[in-house]
């Protein structure tokens, strides 16, 4: 069960229990002492900062000043405004919506696409899984994002494979109208962590239900979109949830492809790496603890979208 | 489905559909049908594959190239191989690479002994401690899991300075002491609540308090969960670059990630086989990491979702 399932499990019984009558809870004592470290870190390092940073991105904090000795001025919705104003934050909010909304579809349909194909009896599944699960392990590092570079440069592979075709590609690195393409293209490439979920729920679907599907005649597409796609779907769901808020938060690729600028002509600039050349290069704090709190509310926003939709299309066997 | 168009025409026999009711004598058609489909399934595998892997079979022979054969020649079938580049490369930036190597090691060893720790405690006392708030802090546990760090960082980075840790490794492990990294406590939890509970009825009976429990019980049923945590602890804390690009400043306390940046800020250079060497190198331990542990890879992406 992933987490995801687990939590909303977690709201479905609470609301079906409501207030019920606290049960006998023994061990008080001995669980906080289990507890402590992660409790002081949930309070130290997550709960404190989230609304530290909350506070602060209604102040002007300048990184440079101690904010103990010297408190950051209240400013009120100064940065709020400030952004709202601000043509580059806009242009990084479309950045990062247009790769989340055009990424992660095209990942996950892979994902599954391959599952599928991998799934029941193919000989070789073990190598295959190996072979297209190998990307997602080392896609996050700073290397790969280099190598990604000369792929997708003037003089790359890419083009040497079109050039094959007689076509004389562009220079998609230094393009402003392909670099957040190849940085799309980076991500897709590690479909492969997916699909292990993805495998992993096929092996739950019940041989049976194909095998009577079988029996009355229908087609492997019918048996497809009658039997395992329906009983998937909580499992593309959570998938398509976690890998959302997952790829808001994109960085790493952004900044190694880009040289760390954002460009060409800001098309790569994510709202993670605008909020980093705001907070860390222009030590500007407490507008960059704006932008990270609409960060936030936009990965929030589609979250629960997602969950509001779900319910049209999710199908759930409980 | 992509069988169908994978599969070469002039082997499928079109007639027979398997929802069209058949005589018995296509029975040897179908199977020849059958293979053809099955057959025409590996080949777009292993293409795919081949086009997956292409770009890092090519990063591991140009670091094998003359520098200026690299973009002349982009086959991945050259005679002219040379260990030049991871010559130049070791030294090319402004300390051994060597340097860099050890501290990203420092760095992975300090968070996966973290993790392990904590995480481990945390998850015994949700897995099997009853105590008051404990579905409350259950949900919190998992929803820190989906938080944005971005919405943390700007705090945290000021506790740290004013701590003094900056340009230290401190910011990177300790937080990793206190279980920040609540996938673990969740894939943990999982593991642990298949276990079955008479093991720890058992030594309940036998008056083993709950440290005990944990520690022999527990912790040494729980190796493969305990596994799986040390191999993606260690897989991100590698190729983790943000973390050190804003606490880690001074090029000696550089981790690879950071360091094989350089190679970009000094372009000029255009030295491509040394900063390929490079990337082979920084990539070696996590391709290590794949080939031992990819069992233990495979079940934790399945039970929790992760990454």
């Amino acid at each position: 069960m992933s987490s995801l399932e687990e939590l909303r499990s977690i709201a479905l019984s609470a609301r079906r229990s409501g207030r019920k009558v606290k049960a006998k809870a023994p061990d008080n004592r001995i669980a906080f002492l289990f507890l402590a470290p992660w409790l002081i870190g949930l309070i130290g390092f997550t709960l404190g900062p989230m609304l530290a940073s909350l506070y602060l991105s209604f102040t002007h904090y300048n990184l440079l000043k101690s904010p103990l000795a010297d408190p950051p001025p209240w400013i009120g919705l100064g940065n709020y405004s400030k952004m709202f104003a601000d043509p580059r934050f806009w242009n990084s909010l479309r950045v990062t919506v247009e790769y989340v909304v055009v990424s992660v579809p095209i990942l996950l349909a892979l994902a599954l696409g391959l599952a599928v194909l991998l799934d029941r009896g193919l000989r070789g599944l073990a190598f295959y899984r190996s072979v297209l699960y190998l990307p997602s392990l080392l896609g996050g590092s700073v290397a790969v994002a280099i190598l990604w570079r000369q792929v997708f440069g003037k003089d790359g592979i890419v083009n040497a494979v079109l050039g094959l075709f007689g076509i004389d590609g562009p220079g998609w690195i230094g393009d402003p109208h392909y670099a957040l393409g190849t940085i799309m293209v980076l991500h897709i490439w590690t479909f492969g962590s997916p699909m292990v979920i993805f495998l992993a729920g096929l092996r739950q679907i019940p041989d049976m239900y194909y095998e009577a599907a079988q029996v009355d005649g229908a087609s492997r597409w019918r048996r497809f979109r009658s039997i395992t796609l329906p009983l998937l779907t909580p499992i593309i769901f959570f998938n398509l949830v976690l890998q959302v808020i997952f790829a808001f938060q994109t960085f790493t690729q952004a900044y190694v492809v880009s040289g760390g600028s954002g460009g060409p002509a800001n098309s790569t600039m994510f709202l993670t790496l605008f909020l980093y050349r705001i907070g860390f290069l222009q030590y500007d704090m407490g507008y960059a603890s704006a932008i990270a709190w609409f960060l936030l509310m936009v990965i929030a926003i589609f979250t629960a979208v997602n969950f509001l939709l779900s319910r049209f299309w999710v199908f759930y066997d409980d | 489905m992509t069988t169908e168009r994978l599969q070469d025409p002039g082997t499928a026999d079109p007639v027979d559909r398997p929802s069209a009711p058949r005589p018995i004598r296509s029975r040897e058609s179908l199977l020849r049908r059958q293979r053809a489909a099955t057959a025409g399934k590996h080949l777009g595998l292993i293409a795919l594959s081949l086009v997956m892997i292409y770009p890092l079979v090519w990063l591991v022979v140009s670091s094998f190239k003359p520098n200026d054969e690299i973009f002349r020649n982009l086959s991945i079938f050259t005679t002219n191989l040379t260990v030049e580049n991871y010559v130049n490369g070791w030294n090319d930036l402004q300390f051994p690479f060597g340097v860099f190597l050890l501290n990203s090691t420092i760095i992975s060893v300090g968070a996966i002994l973290g993790n392990l720790i904590s995480c481990s405690l945390a998850a015994y006392a949700f897995a099997r401690l009853r105590f008051r708030g404990r579905s409350l802090l259950f949900a919190t546990m998992l929803a820190t899991i989906m938080l944005p760090v971005q919405v943390v960082l700007v705090p945290q980075f000021t506790i740290f300075k004013e701590l003094g840790w900056l340009n230290t490794f401190l910011p990177l492990i300790v937080p990793k002491f206190l279980a920040t990294d609540a996938f673990f406590v969740f894939l943990m939890v999982q593991f642990l609540r298949a276990l079955p509970n008479e093991l720890f009825e058992a030594a309940r009976i036998d008056g083993a308090g709950h440290f005990r429990s944990y520690g022999q019980i527990a912790l040494p049923l729980m190796l493969p969960a305990l596994a799986t945590t040390a191999i993606f602890t260690f897989i991100w804390t590698w190729s983790d670059f943000f973390g050190p690009l804003i606490y880690l400043r001074v090029p000696d306390k550089f981790p690879v990630s950071v360091a094989l940046k350089g190679f970009l800020d000094a372009q000029s250079s255009s030295d491509y086989g040394s900063m390929f060497a490079m990337s082979v190198v920084s990539l070696l331990p996590l391709f290590i990491i794949f080939l031992v542990g990819q069992r233990y890879l495979v079940k934790g992406i399945a039970t929790t979702g992760i990454k």
